[in-house]
């Protein structure tokens, strides 16, 4: 094992899909991999013979209102020699659900609890899907783009000032 | 006729914290107990929660300085470059070679400032409060060279996207010299308090045990990992501000017990200084922030001569900066394992996303392991030698 | 030689000077003030530094507060060092609520006492919705020095309100 452009190739070959999108920016190389097929790919990486990677981190992203909707992230490290590597798996906005990696490592456990308390996100076959920084009786998922800051205004007499974040607001997209 | 009394065991759960003595923080556990003997051990996490992640997407890449430091706040400086390092490499921007030095040493002061406060608050945990009153003595000395450097105690906020605010100020390097000449007589003097200290070792050897397959699997990271044995250190594996350049060792255990993870903090302590020494003999001078008027402001007195210089002020201060579309991940060896930024951008001038990877989640996940079948009082050593930082793992 | 005259006035000046009267109430107050244990309570930044408040450079011992109680059962001044989530509001209540009378409540940092940096879902704006507050020291985190000078307003506010509230 070489480099993560040569893992990138080893996930299109053991899964059998030619062609699954491959980027590479700044030196960080990403594979798309469909949802169903995710776990497939994360037990052959970590059956390959030249070393298992570590699960370093599982998290997702919200790009609402874009479809498919929402990504899995999974950062994978070899220790020696040092590699990495990102999977993602997209998902669609409607009743998100993806397989749990929690067989695969242990450290899944958690990351999938946060990344299910702060996006919705359900995983199958993980063992106590359940809220984990947010009290059992929350409603909604904070990380959504849809749920709001929720900023409280500061009172002031006469005058409402701007809430922190309209201070500066958010520009139009640069190419 | 008698017969011995039947003998019934129970298992008893009992809920520990959000506050109590052992307090690194507001963690809770529920723990099933037969006895003294620990069965279960379920960490109950949140209460720190502060939604930074949340608070992050709605602030431009400037203003999210402020909240690095606020999410581990024992490293400042280790947080705030982790952060900083992500934006800059979402830029492809490299700072100038002087801040780069000037971040290691920063850093590697923060790293001693945390892990005596780490010293301290375990040996009071195992009820030696002079060692605690003396760690923090010592680390009043760090964080008056910090203050001196950039105004503030704990949260500096010092660091710019590709570089630093200003430079160091006269007399740092003399300051520093002068610290790191007494550091190794009281590290030392921890050691002889504490190593051979036979409560000590008898509290902490053998105890709270962490397989090394359990680590990994566990995606632990820091002393912990380090402490079962395996060799794994973001500054070797994946060097970041020029860690490359410097020579030093990264200490090992052996056993993966709460001993280990103690010697290799002591020990992670004194290499600090090494690297601290090495940066301040080759510290080069110039400038300590890129010149690329799209990235940093310009400086004070081009204020004053250019128009140009004024409308690059105004723009970057009124909007930001906009940085291509693109996701990155940087790492930085923080004293509580891998702490990591990934930033996702749509080329706007707010982060579509940030992802803090923190090192105390996965490490704290990895105590119901340590903890099995062992003491009820040893799950307060247990999560003494984890080191937790609540706002990191909370966020 | 002069002998001394017994006289009412000279004895009653006499008592003055070796006796003080106060009231109990006063007493109390003072008792109260010079020795205040605090609940050993922390929530985030701020709790270091009020951990370096009770250590050697700023040395809280000073006014007789250095004894931070593990139970709040045995505390008389909760110090709310940092900031409360929505999460932990109801446990910071439930500690407030388990301390016995007379207690008092410091809200140290921006945080605690108005939501400082942060604003958003998970966090409480203030914990004075959540708990009568006392004293309130600004800063992110405050020095030391600032924590002092709020515990010494609190001090000058116990002695003159003494038991009451």
């Amino acid at each position: 094992m070489t480099s993560a452009a040569a893992l990138a190739e080893r996930v299109h070959a053991l899964l059998g899909v030619p062609g699954l999108p491959v980027t590479e920016f700044r030196g960080e190389v990403t594979v798309s991999v469909p949802p169903d097929r995710v776990l497939d790919a994360l037990r052959l990486l970590l059956n390959a013979p030249d070393g298992a990677p570590v699960l370093t981190d599982l998290t997702a992203l919200d790009r609402y209102p874009q479809e498919p909707r929402f990504e899995v992230v999974y950062l994978l490290t070899w220790y020696a020699p040092p590699v990495r590597l990102r999977l993602k798996a997209p998902l669609p906005g409607d009743q998100p659900v993806i397989a749990s990696a929690t067989r695969l490592w242990k450290a899944a456990n958690w990351l999938e609890r946060e990344v299910y308390d702060m996006f919705g996100i359900r995983f199958q076959g993980h063992p106590n899907l359940t809220r984990i920084l947010m009290p059992d009786d929350w409603e909604g998922h904070p990380l959504r783009k849809d749920f709001p800051l929720t900023e409280e205004p500061v009172q002031f007499v006469g005058h409402t000032p701007k809430t922190p974040s309209e201070i500066i607001p958010k520009s139009a997209p640069r190419p | 006729m008698s017969t011995m009394p039947e003998v019934r065991t129970e298992t008893i759960t009992i809920n520990m914290g959000p506050q109590h003595p052992s307090t690194h923080g507001v963690l809770r556990l529920i723990l099933d107990l037969e006895g003294e003997v620990i069965l279960g051990c379920q960490p109950v996490i949140g209460y720190l929660h502060t939604g930074f992640e949340k608070e992050m997407e709605f602030r431009t890449y400037h203003q999210n300085i402020v909240f690095p430091a606020r999410i581990e706040y024992l490293a400042t400086f280790i947080e705030e470059t982790a952060y900083v390092l992500a934006v800059e490499k979402l830029l492809d921007v490299t700072p100038p070679p002087r801040a780069q030095a000037a971040r290691v040493i920063l850093s590697e002061l923060s790293r001693i400032a945390s892990h005596l406060v780490w010293l301290g608050s375990s040996a009071i945990d195992l009820n030696v409060t002079s060692v605690f009153i003396y760690c923090f003595q010592d680390r009043e000395e760090i964080l008056d060279i910090l203050e001196s450097v950039t105004g503030q105690r704990m949260m500096h906020g010092f660091l710019r996207i590709g570089g630093m605010q200003w430079d160091l100020p006269d007399g740092f390097e003399a300051r520093v010299r002068s610290l790191m000449d007494r550091l190794p007589a009281r590290i030392d003097e921890y050691d002889r308090l504490l190593t051979d200290n036979l409560i000590w070792r008898k509290r902490t050897e053998g105890i709270a045990v962490l397989p090394p397959e359990d680590a990994l699997a566990y995606g632990c990271t820091g002393p912990i990992l380090r402490g079962s044995g395996i060799n794994y250190d973001v500054r070797k594996a994946f060097p970041y501000s020029g860690y490359e350049q410097y020579e030093f060792d990264v200490p090992l255990g052996r056993n993966g017990d709460a001993f280990d993870r103690y010697l290799i903090r002591l020990e992670e302590m004194r290499q600090s200084r090494r690297i601290i020494l090495q940066a301040l003999d080759r510290l080069p001078g110039g400038p300590w922030i890129v010149d690329d008027r799209k990235v940093a402001l310009p400086p004070r007195d081009e204020l004053v001569r250019s128009m140009e210089a004024v409308i690059h002020q105004f723009k970057l201060v009124s909007e930001g900066i906009h940085p291509p579309v693109g996701e990155v991940y940087a790492a930085v060896e923080a004293p509580r394992g891998e702490k990591g930024y990934y930033v996702v951008s749509d080329g706007s001038n707010r982060p579509v996303r940030v992802r803090v990877r923190s090192g105390s989640f996965n490490n704290l996940q990895a105590l119901p392991v340590m903890v099995y079948k062992g003491f009820v009082s040893d799950v307060v050593v247990a999560i003494a030698s984890i080191d937790i930082v609540l706002g990191d793992v909370d966020r | 030689m002069a002998v001394a005259v017994p006289s009412l006035e000279r004895d009653a000046a006499e008592f003055e000077k070796r006796v003080l009267t106060t009231t109990v109430d006063r007493m109390l107050a003072w008792a109260r003030k010079s020795s205040i244990w605090p609940a050993q309570f922390g929530l985030a930044c701020c709790a270091i530094e009020m951990m370096s408040t009770a250590a050697a450079r700023f040395d809280l011992a000073r006014f007789g507060s250095e004894l931070f109680r593990a139970s709040p059962r045995q505390a008389d001044l909760l110090i709310v060092s940092g900031r409360l989530s929505q999460k932990m509001a109801p446990v910071l209540r439930r500690i407030y609520d388990q301390m016995l009378e007379p207690k008092w409540v410091i809200a140290m940092g921006d945080c605690a006492s108005c939501g400082g940096v942060f604003n958003n879902y998970a966090l409480v704006q203030g914990v004075d919705k959540v708990v009568p507050v006392d004293v309130y020291v600004a800063g992110c985190p405050p020095r030391p020095e600032a924590l002092l000078h709020g515990f010494l307003k609190l001090l000058e506010k116990v002695e003159k309100q003494g038991g009451r509230r």
